[in-house]
């Protein structure tokens, strides 16, 4: 055994190591057995660290524009007289009018779907493939990179579903008195299924956003992908109400937004005219494969080069 | 000898011994809009485990593409390499097991303390919660990290990261560790201290592979040093060995005022001087390689002057790694 002693004089370190603590690190190290559910397991473990100590921002980011929304359209609007409803022969339902809150409350929990969704991932994706590529870090983890990225996914996806969460009381409690949304579960499984498959194509299209996208320039996501998906997502009114507009309502089908926006009407407040919950499924699920599929693709070409 | 010849490399097919790295014609060309870019041209690697070896080369030869490849983070576009008996296209996993990596940029989880870096890379391997943080202590405490503990890693100073870095490629216990210019960028002091860890760690047997441009890194440290320029070995041994296949020469260089006449070598007799084995010229400068160099640096002035050239510096190089690239390469190493 050495008896080399190292100098630590840049840390002020008073436990200087010596020789023999380090090869003791050899001699004595545990025997690792990864798998692959370990692994990921781990690797979803540092994701809520991270996520908890990133909480209060997230929590804000999360809380901020739904409220303002609901403040403005299901409060300010109806108290200055300027409240927006919605013809019930239009939407297809049975009575009455649709005040606005009730189409705002399954919009603007898509729209957190998308937004934490995306940016869930996206965000860390351009940190870590910034010039000093931290990816590295979890692209030496003993898994295939695909792994990886279906863990980034699964992360994303996580975040997704917790944001929408946190909003749907506001988008339920926020509103000027008579002006309450009319929200009727009638099967819970249906909403939390609708919830996930959302919550998992919004991360899918996160991963492959955040791989393809040149990280300088990642701010024209807002631009050209999101601020579009969201005005055309039938956040605002619900996707039967467009048959006005004929080549918009089509248009607007190649949007995974509005899908997500549906599919919630749906399960949320099913007097408002919705699409049936079969296409919905289909397009989130089918929405998921696809990005999903691209998305691993393109992770492992940009960490692999 | 640790070059593969090129005899070896059409009968052999996978390793025929246990070798802790091995390649075999290992290429990588990257594709660009401006044409192809060969990164690396066929290398020939074999290092026994508990070797401490060296890649040896300029910014751009082809170190850290090399490194990519045997770590599974860069994919070669010909030829094959094994790590720890495993193929790094065919078995990325069994080699990302094996292996332990300080990469040359800051890689640590920067959203993680100094102890949460250790203890998450321990989980990936496999290590319980409990034995992660018992591993991440003892890391903590031989890498002098103690009053770091719980910083987060992106205020660590460049000394600090560094030996954080090392830690945490140690955390499972690597049959291999890939230094990929681990010193770059650091003070001489917090250098020294680095290489005395790595000394160390070489002395329990651990196998590494480093790539450094500090000639006088790999002196220090490697068993053995692969020199590496334009992607290509050039040549591979201990250092005696290079030196004594290379030519184990003094090189005087002295550099003028002025561009030096081709041909004034030869016609000054210097390349027929007794134990010269070349001379040449190199814009404004007169370089001569000599087993006796006696007197030389005295001659080579006296000749510059009476072809009207004025000094402006000389050096004189005693046979060392400097001058086996300087005879490998004909032109000085450019760090």
């Amino acid at each position: 055994m050495t008896a080399t002693t190292i100098n630590t004089a840049d840390t002020g370190a008073a436990d200087a190591p010596v020789a023999a603590s380090i090869a003791a690190l050899i001699t004595n190290a545990p025997v690792p057995h990864p798998t692959l559910p370990k692994t990921f397991a781990a690797m979803m473990a540092r994701e809520f660290r991270v996520l908890g100590r990133n909480a209060p921002s997230t929590f804000v980011r999360a809380v901020v524009q739904p409220l303002l929304f609901v403040f403005v359209f299901a409060y300010v609007f109806p108290k200055i007289g300027s409240g927006f409803t919605l013809g019930a022969g239009r939407t297809g339902a049975g009575s009455g009018s649709t005040n606005f809150a009730t189409i705002l409350v399954p919009g603007l929990m898509a729209s957190q779907l998308l937004m934490q969704g995306i940016f869930g991932v996206t965000m860390p994706l351009v940190s870590e493939f910034s010039w000093q590529r931290t990816i590295e870090d979890r692209a030496l983890a003993p898994v295939p990179i695909r792994v990886l990225a279906v863990q980034k996914m699964t992360a994303g996806a996580i975040q997704s579903f917790i944001g929408a969460c946190i909003v749907l009381p506001i988008v339920l409690l926020v509103h000027a008195a008579g002006q309450a949304p009319h929200v009727h579960v009638t099967n819970w499984f249906l909403f939390a299924l609708i919830l996930v498959a959302a919550a998992t194509v919004t991360s899918a299209l996160g991963m492959l956003l955040g791989t393809m996208m040149d990280p300088r320039k990642m701010q024209v996501m807002f631009a050209v992908i999101l601020l579009p998906a969201t005005m055309l997502g039938c956040v605002y009114y619900p996707w039967s109400a467009l048959h006005s507009i004929r080549w918009l309502q089509i248009l607007v089908l190649i949007n995974p937004m509005v899908y997500m926006s549906e599919g919630l009407r749906a399960v949320l407040t099913p007097s408002v005219g919705h699409m049936p919950l079969w296409a919905v499924l289909l397009a989130l699920v089918g929405g998921t494969a696809v990005f999903g599929y691209l998305g691993v693709r393109s992770l492992s070409n940009r960490v692999l080069n | 000898m640790t070059t593969a010849t090129a005899q070896d490399r059409e009968t052999t097919p996978s390793p025929a011994r246990p070798a802790a790295i091995r390649t075999q014609d290992l290429r990588k060309t990257y594709k660009s809009s401006r044409g192809d870019v060969e990164a690396v041209r066929g290398i020939d690697l074999d290092i026994p485990p508990g070797e401490f070896f060296g890649l040896l080369g300029p910014n751009g030869a082809g170190k850290s593409t090399t490194i990519g490849m045997l770590t599974t983070l860069v994919r070669p576009t010909g030829g094959r390499a094994w790590v720890a008996g495993h193929d790094v296209t065919r078995e990325p996993v069994e080699v990302k097991r094996r292996i332990g990596v300080v990469t040359q940029n800051n890689t640590l989880d920067l959203q993680l303390t100094v102890a949460e870096n250790l203890q998450f890379r321990s989980r990936f391997f496999g290590l319980s919660a409990r034995t992660a943080a018992k591993r991440a202590e003892a890391l903590i405490d031989a890498f002098g990290l103690g009053d770091r503990r719980n910083a987060m890693a992106d205020q660590l100073s460049g000394g600090q990261a560094r030996r954080l870095l090392i830690a945490r490629a140690l955390v499972h216990k690597p049959d291999v560790l890939f230094l990929d210019e681990p010193t770059a960028g650091l003070d001489p002091q917090t250098r020294v201290n680095l290489w005395d860890i790595l000394t160390v760690l070489h002395e329990q047997g651990q196998t590494i592979l480093l790539t450094t441009h500090y000639m006088e890194e790999a002196e220090a440290l490697c068993d053995r040093v692969a020199v590496v320029d334009h992607g290509q070995v050039l040549a591979a041994g201990t250092l005696e060995e290079l030196k004594e296949d290379v030519g184990a020469v003094t090189v005087v260089t002295v550099r003028f005022e002025q561009p030096v006449p081709d041909g004034l070598a030869e016609r000054a007799g210097l390349a027929a001087r007794p134990g010269v084995t070349k001379a040449e010229t190199d814009g404004d400068q007169l370089r001569v390689f000599s087993a006796d160099p006696e007197g030389l640096l005295g001659d080579l002035i006296a000749t510059g002057t009476a072809a009207g050239l004025h000094v402006r510096d000389a050096t004189q190089l005693k046979p060392s790694l400097e001058t086996v690239f300087l005879t490998l390469t004909g032109r000085e190493y450019r760090e």
